[in-house]
């Protein structure tokens, strides 16, 4: 399968190597940084790559290029996907603070996916439902597509071998749904109950998508009125953030980020809370704007000055938005108890909701 | 940095966290240092005789090999430590060694000693870890002894080990292909392994090694397709791919009896009308020839035990069942897949890449299944460019009549990004989209004429190569807009452009008299400095025009051909020689000259806007030569399907085979020894989340082995047995498995199919075992006739008419005699009236469907088919009685035929049919079984089990047979219809064909789709008739009005609205016979 494994950074250094089927010599790799100056962004790079002998896969993660050398069929989102799991298992182990201490001892146990005699003196299982909303608003304000991403992160440290069963208030909700592979699916398909042995520590439970349009409340909502004119070399900029559909709870860390035209010189802005910054180089604005209080809502009004000389640019920009609501699940999804079976120790146990904007834009 | 710092210094150094990783090792340090020098401190390091200082010295080792640095002068040094007892050294150690034995064949061979007495190891973890290695050492003089291990290893006694053989065996053939029929023997022997740890890596050791051996896979399929949910998932991956081949050369298109219709009209979206037809014509001529399809169980198999990876954490996998359902499933079932990956599309943009170019493979043949979430594709302005032009690809292919006005909207958004490449691809789209929907032509040439105005040249090129292929398709309607394009060549610079304008204005220079000529005279003043596709085009241009026009551009040309004739370009000069001799007249310029007219102004056909991406199906999906569009090293091509179906019976596993396997049985001697735990008396099979293990922990009280996994509610009856039987809990271990056998149960050692269902997957080793040493106690139960079994006689009780009726059956359905004397009565006919009665009665006689269940070469002799006798089933009228006729066509007697392990969906209950003891020669039994599918048009799987075989069969029933009619007055009817309104409404226009427009045609063709009876009317051009579902008892009413001429309405009111719909459906489909 895969030959030979490169990690390129930022500045194109091969600086880790290694080889499993064969000794591929890193010289393949100027194939690669060939497709990548052509593709004159790292995104953009294709993720599979023809050579004469070789083809190269890859993926691009904290702007490091993970490169995989193979030289016969293989699906290639089988390379891509454990590519991914790599970059996973490197953040989960250097992200620790005992990097280096031990090698990792590869123990195996009577379930694959979680070690044997673990052992804690608090007992302690924790649930994150964190739902991202995905959407597309329109010029006039009305959405074009909103979808809801939805996942439930656990960490769980829990002594010996638990068995925990999770069931909602409303499993109905969750039609479009994928498991970690400790999850009974036969026990989900016909109770809809969540009932898994847990890995230790860290892990994703399950994911699921609600994209019911009717079903996705969007919680903010943004004026604008963005305007170039040919005749002058100025323009006009103003937004205004605001709650929407919020079930009366409060939305923080918003952060409002747009790309201006290449034809923006400067922007002359006033926020009315938060800061912002203009970048005159990769022209992207950013404001912060922190919480949005319903009596007194943060705007940014100003000028933009436009390259003189110049015909106005044609498009508008799009607005990004991030936010985060705090005790909510926006689809409504409600955990409705969590058991434990199989050890005789009582744990804590503890559900906390979170919604997050995830790529929500406004078009102007 | 000192070239030689003490190692205290070193050590020193070291001790801080992440030192494999530290930007500049001390130790490749100073440019002045030789190599060799550099090193000495490492190896000094290696020779000590403290561990930490090795350990020390080989993670430096290990780091420098990872940044690329060589490291092999250290060879001697390092592979002395080969033998270390510390753990960590070693793993180090052997990570050197599979880097460098390649290059230091001689030294290697020092080491393999140490290999072989790992392989001996009493740890089945170094046992493991020594084979890995060997297996990974690329040196061609130790082929014998990587051959003699893998033999070894794949008898192992641990499937960790086994594994690890299956992952050795690719290994060794890239080594030396040469032993290949060794290999295959191997691969053979671990295909034939139980536990779901080693399916994976032997199906991946088959596919690189022997992937033409379909037949090895035979025996196999079943368990594979069973375990699959269990393995892990890379395996599951591989598997899956390998069987979507498997079964295309196993199986027959569930699509070949679909409609060809509505193919053929998807095809002719692109191609040509007359190929169609041609395609169309053969395939009816084959199909002709066809029996009616019946999905083999076993095919059926594979897509119900993937269905649920769909619902996978990893992209492959999903990726792998979707092109599986792609490539293998009935068209109405393809949809699924559809839901799961648009899910993916959330994910990493690597994985949105690959799967994007699948979507766009897939919109194309099936534009049906994603069209619901056409939204999932709109682009964001954060996309990457590469996954934005997919988007559109898709988008586009998704385009048709009713959605297009939203995506011209979406794409006028798209119109005005800033990302210029994307802008370009967004106007081929449009162009594209132009071409396959007539209605928004000319709306899509406007908009696209409109942004000749743009200030971005390179969006005013892509458009006016876009609308000159467009105009291409009615010119003479667009003379305008090839004015305003002539208009153009004065500022637009672009090449390809100003090509495609000439060429053009040359092609249509009748529709625009005036200004072709001097178009024509601006070209030639620039001519010497054009780019070289636009001087070709100033040359026909020329041509065009002089063959037309000659009065005005005769000069011109001349002069053009002229300057031409000196280009640098070989091309452009041969290009003016060739068309000088070509329209010039002189003497030498034979007979060619007449034609040179139609030559140039010959009608050219319109060009085909068509997507990259068609036809690339025939590549199977996921695969990397379906992403590359060309075949990849290795690329195994994915079959047609065949004409006949290849005889089943092959994947009918024997069990006297697998008990005489020797092999097996030596293995069985020792005790099988627990992988995974250190400790290795304890023993437990691997948990996996969904096989329930056989062993229940809970009841027991002993959570130990097997994983403390609940006995969830699906625990199946076979558990039941257990307890009721000797009260004994099965344990995994396979020994006891064996002491156990005697005090089994019959059902419990069902030969050969322990590896039936995924629950009893993990477990199947040990049950399979208990079932070898079993099966002789067994067969001799089985000579003496339980005394508790139902005889002959008590099957005539439930089935009176049919004992005494051998073939074919024929179920007088009570209920349906009932309906349509009522109906009789209530036309006023009478049944004396001899030339209506037959009529009447024998539509429902005929209407009485036979089903096959197990045609006779699948069953090896034994034929079995079914009917719905639409009679209430005795004891319990919540199931539908579903006759069953079993033929013996074998030359031996059939003996304690019945029906067993029922693996019924949730809440669905099978009532089995008494067993029948034996079945002569030639004779055929007819039974009646009950099943309650719970409303639900779900099949009902079990298996029918004679004394030596299994088969796996399952029961459909078409919805008309969920229900049994009911009695009511027209009052009734119209109150409980007015109840019924709304979604719970269902309502269809239809087309009466001739035959079907008499009163009693109409009936007997409504009463033959569904189990229902007729309810008086008053009106005249009205037909009711009222059911009630047999396991809820909601009511179906069904209206279907005539109206005028041969149109009818056909309403369905029920609460059950999927049953609505389906009635509806097949209501319309047997009418319209």
């Amino acid at each position: 399968m895969i030959h030979s494994l490169f990690l390129i950074n930022a500045s194109g250094d091969i600086f880790l190597e290694k080889h499993w089927k064969s000794v591929v010599s890193r010289s393949v790799c100027d194939y690669f940084f060939e497709a990548q100056e052509r593709a004159s962004e790292a995104e953009n790079v294709p993720p599979v790559i023809p050579t004469p002998h070789h083809y190269l896969l890859s993926v691009y993660r904290h702007k490091i290029f993970f490169v995989a050398v193979i030289q016969s069929e293989v699906p290639p989102l089988f390379v891509i996907e454990f590519l991914h799991r790599v970059v996973d298992t490197f953040q989960d182990y250097f992200g620790s603070t005992n990097v280096g201490d031990q090698l990792p001892t590869g123990q195996l146990s009577v379930v694959p996916w979680r070690r044997t005699g673990v052992k804690y003196t608090n007992n302690e299982a924790y649930f994150d439902v964190i739902e991202e909303i995905d959407a597309i608003i329109d010029k006039s304000g009305s959405t074009i597509t909103a979808e809801i991403q939805g996942v439930i992160d656990a960490c769980v440290k829990l002594t010996g071998m638990p068995d925990l069963t999770l069931s909602f208030m409303n499993p109905r909700l969750l039609d479009d749904v994928s498991f970690h592979p400790c999850v009974r699916f036969k026990r989900w398909e016909s109770e809809r109950i969540l009932s898994f042995i847990p890995p230790d520590g860290n892990f994703r439970l399950l994911s699921y998508h609600v994209s019911a349009q009717n079903l996705v409340a969007i919680p903010v909502y943004i004026k604008h009125n963005i305007s170039f004119r040919d005749s002058s070399s100025l323009g006009r900029f103003e937004i205004t953030v605001g709650p929407k559909q919020t079930m009366g709870k409060t939305v923080e860390g918003v952060m409002v980020t747009s790309q201006m035209p290449k034809g923006v010189l400067n922007m002359t802005l006033t926020p009315s809370q938060g800061t912002h910054i203009f970048d005159p180089v990769t022209k992207l604005l950013s404001w912060d704007v922190g919480k949005i209080n319903p009596q007194k809502l943060p705007s940014l009004k100003g000028s933009v000055s436009l390259q003189a000389g110049t015909s106005k640019p044609d498009e508008n920009p799009t607005i990004n938005l991030q936010f985060k609501i705090q005790q909510l699940a926006i689809s409504g999804l409600k955990v409705n108890r969590l058991d434990m079976y199989g050890e005789k120790y009582k744990p804590f146990k503890g559900i906390k909701y979170m919604t997050k904007a995830g790529k929500f834009q406004v078009r102007t | 940095m000192a070239a030689s710092p003490a190692y205290g210094e070193e050590k020193g150094g070291s001790s801080s966290l992440g030192e494999p990783e530290y930007g500049h090792d001390p130790a490749s340090g100073g440019i002045f240092s030789s190599d060799y020098k550099r090193h000495d401190d490492l190896k000094e390091m290696l020779d000590s005789n403290k561990d930490s200082l090795k350990l020390e010295a080989m993670k430096r080792i290990v780091a420098m090999i990872a940044r690329g640095k060589n490291a092999s002068d250290l060879f001697p040094a390092v592979v002395k430590n080969v033998a270390c007892k510390n753990i960590e050294v070693k793993k180090l150690v052997y990570v050197y060694l599979v880097r460098y034995a390649e290059e230091q064949q001689d030294l290697a061979l020092l080491s393999i000693s140490t290999f072989q007495r790992g392989l001996k190891d009493p740890n089945q973890l170094i046992r493991a870890s020594a084979l890995r290695v060997l297996s990974s050492i690329r040196v061609p003089i130790i082929v014998p002894i990587m051959m003699l291990a893998i033999k070894e290893a794949a008898s192992d006694m641990s499937p960790y080990v086994r594994k690890t053989a299956a992952h050795a065996i690719p290994k060794l053939y890239s080594l030396d292909s040469d032993q290949k029929d060794q290999l295959i023997e191997v691969i053979e022997k671990l295909l034939a392994d139980k536990t779901t740890l080693v399916a994976g890596s032997v199906v991946m050791a088959f596919e690189e090694v022997c992937p033409e051996r379909i037949d090895l896979i035979h025996k196999n399929y079943r368990k594979l397709c069973n375990l699959l949910i269990d393995v892990e998932e890379w395996g599951q991956v591989v598997i899956i791919n390998m069987l979507t081949r498997y079964a295309r050369t196993q199986f027959l298109s569930p699509n070949q009896n679909e409609s060809l219709l509505e193919e053929s009209a998807e095809k002719a979206f692109y191609g040509s009308e007359e190929e169609d037809a041609k395609d169309a014509k053969a395939e009816v001529a084959s199909l002709a020839k066809r029996k009616p399809y019946v999905m083999d169980p076993d095919h059926r198999l594979l897509l119900r035990n993937t269905k649920p990876l769909l619902q996978s954490r990893n992209a492959a996998v999903v990726m792998a069942v979707a092109q599986l359902y792609f490539h293998l499933a009935p068209k109405a079932e393809v949809g699924v897949i559809a839901k799961a990956l648009v899910r993916l599309l959330r994910s990493h943009s690597e994985v949105q890449y690959v799967v994007l170019q699948n979507v766009a493979t897939m919109s194309i043949k099936r534009r049906g299944m994603f069209e619901p979430y056409l939204k999932s594709f709109y682009i964001r302005s954060t996309d990457p460019t590469q996954i934005k032009i997919l988007k559109l690809e898709v988008l586009t292919n998704l385009a048709n009549e009713t959605n297009i006005s939203t995506i011209l909207r979406e794409f006028q958004t798209y119109i005005r990004s800033m990302d210029k490449d994307f802008v370009a691809a967004t106007i081929q789209a449009i162009g594209r989209c132009a071409t396959n929907i007539g209605k928004v032509r000319d709306t899509c040439l406007n908009g696209l004429v409109q942004l000749l105005s743009n200030r971005d040249e390179l969006v005013v090129a892509e458009s006016v190569v876009v609308i000159k292929k467009l105009l291409q398709m009615q010119p003479a309607q667009h003379s305008e807009i090839i004015k305003h394009m002539a208009k153009l060549t004065d500022n637009i610079q672009v090449p390809m452009a100003r090509a495609s304008i000439l060429w053009l204005i040359g092609e249509y220079c009748e529709h625009v008299p005036k200004i072709a000529p001097d178009v024509l005279r601006k070209m030639a003043k620039s001519f010497t400095n054009e780019e070289d596709i636009v001087k070709l085009q100033v040359i026909n241009l020329a041509a065009k025009l002089y063959l037309t026009n000659s009065k005005q551009s005769k000069l011109l040309t001349q002069y053009v051909l002229n300057l031409a004739k000196y280009d640098q370009n070989y091309d452009i000069r041969d290009r003016a020689r060739f068309i000088r001799q070509l329209i010039v007249p002189t003497e030498k310029s034979g007979a060619l000259n007449k034609y040179a007219k139609k030559l140039f102004l010959a009608q050219k056909p319109a060009p085909i806007l068509e997507s990259s991406f068609k036809d690339r199906d025939h590549f199977q999906l996921g695969s990397l030569s379906h992403l590359l569009n060309t075949k990849a090293v290795g690329y195994q091509e994915l079959p047609d399907w065949p004409d006949e179906a290849p005889d089943p019976s092959v994947r009918n596993v024997e069990v006297p085979e697998w008990t005489k396997c020797t092999s097996r049985e030596k293995r069985k001697e020792k005790v099988e020894k627990p992988f995974y735990s250190d400790s290795e008396g304890e023993s437990g099979p691997t948990e996996s989340a969904d096989s329930e293990p056989e062993s229940v922990s809970e009841e027991s009280g002993s959570s130990s082995s097997s994983g403390s996994s609940s006995s969830s509610s699906d625990e199946e009856e076979e558990e039941e047995e257990e307890e009721e039987g000797s009260g004994e809990l099965e344990e995994e271990e396979e020994e006891e498995g064996a002491k156990k056998a005697k005090k089994k149960k019959a059902p419990q050692g069902r030969k050969g199919h322990a590896e039936t269902s995924s629950e009893e997957a993990s477990a199947s080793e040990s049950s399979s075992s208990g079932s070898n040493s079993g099966s002789e106690a067994e067969a001799k139960r089985r000579k003496a006739p339980p005394s508790s079994r139902t005889g002959p006689k008590e099957i005539s009780l439930l089935d009176l008419d049919d004992c005494d009726h051998p073939p074919p059956p024929q179920p007088v359905p009570s209920s349906s005699i009932v309906s349509t004397s009522l109906v009789t009565d209530l036309e006023g006919l009478t049944l004396t009236d001899t030339s209506l009665a037959p009529a009447l009665l024998s539509p429902t006689f005929g209407a009485v469907r036979t089903y096959e269940l197990l045609h006779r070469m699948a069953g090896e002799g034994l034929s079995v088919e079914y009917c719905f006798s639409r009679r209430p089933f005795p004891g319990d009228p919540h199931m539908v009685a579903v006759q069953i006729q079993i033929s013996n066509n074998t030359d031996a007697e059939v003996k304690s035929l019945r029906v067993s392990e029922p693996k019924p969906l949730s809440g669905m209950r099978i009532q089995e049919f008494p067993e029948i003891e034996r079945l002569a020669p030639g004779d055929t039994a007819s039974v009646v079984m009950g099943i309650d599918f719970c409303d639900s048009t779900q099949a009902a799987n079990f298996q029918l089990c004679t004394h030596t075989r299994h088969f796996y069969v399952s029961i459909q029933p078409p919805v008309g047979e969920l229900m049994a009619p009911v009695f009511m007055s027209e009052n009734e009817f119209k109150k409980e219809q007015g109840k019924l309104t709304g979604m719970s409404e269902i309502t269809e226009k239809l087309t009466l064909p001739e035959k079907c427009r008499s009163d009693h045609a109409i009936v007997q063709q409504v009463t033959s789709a569904a189990n229902v009876g007729r309810v008086p009317c008053g009106a005249d051009n009205e037909y009711r008739f009222a059911a009630k579902t047999v396991t809820s008892g909601s009511l179906v009413l069904i209206t279907l009005e005539r109206r005028e001429g041969t149109t009818a309405q056909l309403t369905v009111n029920s609460e059950k609205m999927v049953i609505g719909t389906m009635l509806v459906k097949d209501i319309v489909q047997a009418l319209a016979q």
